[in-house]
């Protein structure tokens, strides 16, 4: 196991007991502002300790309250990426790189690390970030999304044997977003550095995270693939994603310029979508909000919706709710539908049912970017 | 033409001497001083603030005074030098620079615990992370970005050396060449009938050398303050 945590601490009103692992890649940490999602980073990196438990990082226990052990922050070998950089604003941007890289544990002393070890390149960290004309500059003539791409670089030369980045992009906007998204995503791919990623957006957790960990009132409500996660809308809501619904992937097989409309085949059939930039055979993620997908238990004609599935009813909602969430399974891909319990009653769905789900094209998330590989 | 009689080139030989040996010696405890009140919670903080504060509100010939009885030939801890080391520094010019020190130490401390009160704890966070122990991460963030402040600190403490009187006086008096720095050679002229001209020349002098350091201290914060911030 790459990560390992299992701890409890009591802030205040909140009483954060969190259990999960990560074997790699990229854990997010997804949950509502308050939950407790900051406090689990920051123990991770030692800069809070907890009351009790264990966490190990990279095979290595890092805080074990049986044994009294609690490294020290700069002894764990973590590196940290904070919502606003920190950058050193007495250091130009080289020095700020170099900072961590001349403090970082000499090779000798992690060989038998089985991660990232004797960590990257300067050259090649400043190549991928693309912050190579910034390096004479001082922090304040950055941009935000500089700062943040140089945070990033200097994180990652201090060796690392595990990047934990606290809402990176949360104070930046859109534009600067994917000034800094797509580096995130090249990081883990070039350098292999594991990833706990902390984010209120699922938009950035579907485009770069591997394993989703819903964190909810300082516990751990859901952990898993991202794809077997994010199909569970009830969690999500709990956990404050009012836009919860379904992820399916698919891989784009044919554009039509004219309308601007692409379509995208998944298990159960093809989704037309409004995507002009993509390129025929790009396979991504799209995210279907249940609260766009309408069901009828007869196929509807003439209608505008370019999306219709027949599938069959595969679960009973269980919240009592005015709005209840049906699956419907359509070959074997599961589309979300948040409907009026009133509707739910009025066509008498129950499992098994045939309904036709209905999804217009332009509800659906531009699939942003794509990327992911 | 406006050349410098010997006796007050010596004047403003020892004056210098004996500031700069003032704030030289306190430099480092105001700064680790400065750190401890920004910085740590422990019982009695408030009466260790006062007991920093106290050459501040205490009229300066008190301070002089009990200078004299601590470390006097005589004194609890003169006397001790005296006997381990054969050092004493009552009535020598080292004796001043410890006097102007007491003196100005508040200010410098109060100039300096200001800028580290005002540098955000959360770099010194980021600090630890990318590998930099706390006494590391002291030198290369913290003492850095107090840099404005302490050169304030510094240049208050040097000019509230330059002008120290009443606690010079009192504890290492008026020796001639050895303690009569500026203002104590002012006063010894004032107190002589037919030396205005002479005592003019030192207050013009007095004056000069104070606003060169001021300025000197503008120049070199202004720059420290831009290589931080831009401004």
């Amino acid at each position: 196991m790459t990560v390992s945590v299992n701890i409890r601490k009591t802030l205040g009103a909140l009483t954060i007991d969190a259990w999960f692992e990560s074997a790699g890649g990229v854990t997010a940490l997804f949950g509502k502002s308050g939950a407790g999602k900051t406090s689990i980073v920051q123990m991770l990196a030692g800069l809070m300790t907890p009351d009790n438990g264990q966490i190990s990082i990279d095979g290595t226990p890092v805080y074990d309250s049986a044994t009294g052990l609690n490294l020290a922050p700069e002894r764990r070998q973590v590196g940290y990426v904070f919502q606003d950089a920190r950058l050193f604003p007495h250091m130009n941007v080289r020095r700020n790189l170099e900072y961590g890289k001349r403090r970082s544990r000499s090779p000798s002393r992690n060989r038998q690390s089985t991660s990232t070890g004797t960590g990257a390149k300067f050259d090649d960290v400043v190549d991928v970030l693309a912050i190579g004309p910034l390096l004479d500059r001082q922090p304040h003539l950055l941009s935000g999304g500089e700062k943040q791409r140089v945070a990033l670089g200097r994180a990652l030369l201090s060796a690392p044997r595990l990047l934990l980045m606290d809402e990176p992009l949360a104070a930046l906007d859109a534009e600067r977003k994917w000034e800094v998204l797509p580096f995130i995503d090249r990081i883990q791919r070039d350098f292999g550095t594991p990833v706990v990623y902390v984010s209120h957006s699922i938009e950035e957790i579907l485009l770069i995270a591997d394993t989703l960990v819903l964190i909810a009132n300082g516990g751990v409500s859901a952990a898993g693939p991202v794809e077997d996660v994010l199909n569970r809308p009830d969690l999500l809501r709990a956990a404050g994603d009012g836009n919860a619904g379904s992820v399916i992937s698919v891989q784009a097989t044919h554009l039509d310029p004219a309308y601007g409309i692409a379509t995208l085949a998944f298990a159960g059939g093809e989704f037309r979508v409004t995507a002009p930039d993509l390129t025929i055979g790009e396979r991504l993620r799209i995210r279907v909000r249940a609260r766009d997908v309408s069901l009828a238990t007869q196929r509807p004609e003439n209608v505008s919706v370019l999306n219709v599935f027949e599938g069959t009813v595969s679960n009973v909602p269980t919240t009592h709710g005015p709005q209840v969430d049906v699956s419907v399974d359509v070959g074997g891909a599961i589309i979300w539908s948040q409907i009026t319990r009133k509707s739910f009653d009025d066509l008498a769905l129950q499992p098994g049912s045939t309904v036709f789900a209905m999804v217009k094209a332009v509800a659906i998330d531009r699939p942003a970017g794509a990327g992911a590989p | 033409m406006f050349s410098l009689s010997p006796l007050e080139i010596e004047a403003v030989q020892l004056s210098l001497k004996v500031s700069l040996w003032a704030v030289a010696i306190s430099l480092p405890f105001g700064i680790a001083v400065a750190w401890v009140l920004a910085r740590c919670e422990f019982p009695g903080k408030p009466l260790f603030d006062a007991l920093i504060h106290v050459p501040l509100v205490v009229p300066p010939v008190v301070i002089g005074y009990l200078l004299l009885i601590l470390l006097g030939r005589n004194g609890a801890v003169g006397g001790w030098l005296y006997e381990t080391f054969g050092v004493t520094v009552a009535f020598s010019w080292q004796g001043a620079a410890v006097a102007a020190a007491v003196m100005a130490f508040p200010l410098m401390v109060r100039a300096i615990r200001l800028s580290i009160e005002a540098i955000d704890t959360r770099l010194e966070q980021a600090a630890r992370t990318l590998g930099a122990g706390p006494v590391d991460v002291f030198f290369s963030v913290t003492l850095p970005l107090a840099g404005s402040g302490i050169v304030v600190g510094v240049i208050l403490a040097f000019a509230r050396a330059l002008g120290e009187f009443g606690a010079t006086i009192t504890f290492v008096s008026a020796i001639p060449g050895e303690t009569t720095t500026l203002p104590v050679a002012l006063y010894g002229l004032a107190q002589v009938p037919g030396q205005e001209g002479s005592a003019i020349r030192l207050v013009i002098l007095s004056i000069v050398i104070a606003f060169a350091a001021m300025f000197i201290s503008e120049v070199i914060a202004r720059r420290v303050r831009r290589r931080i911030s831009g401004a």
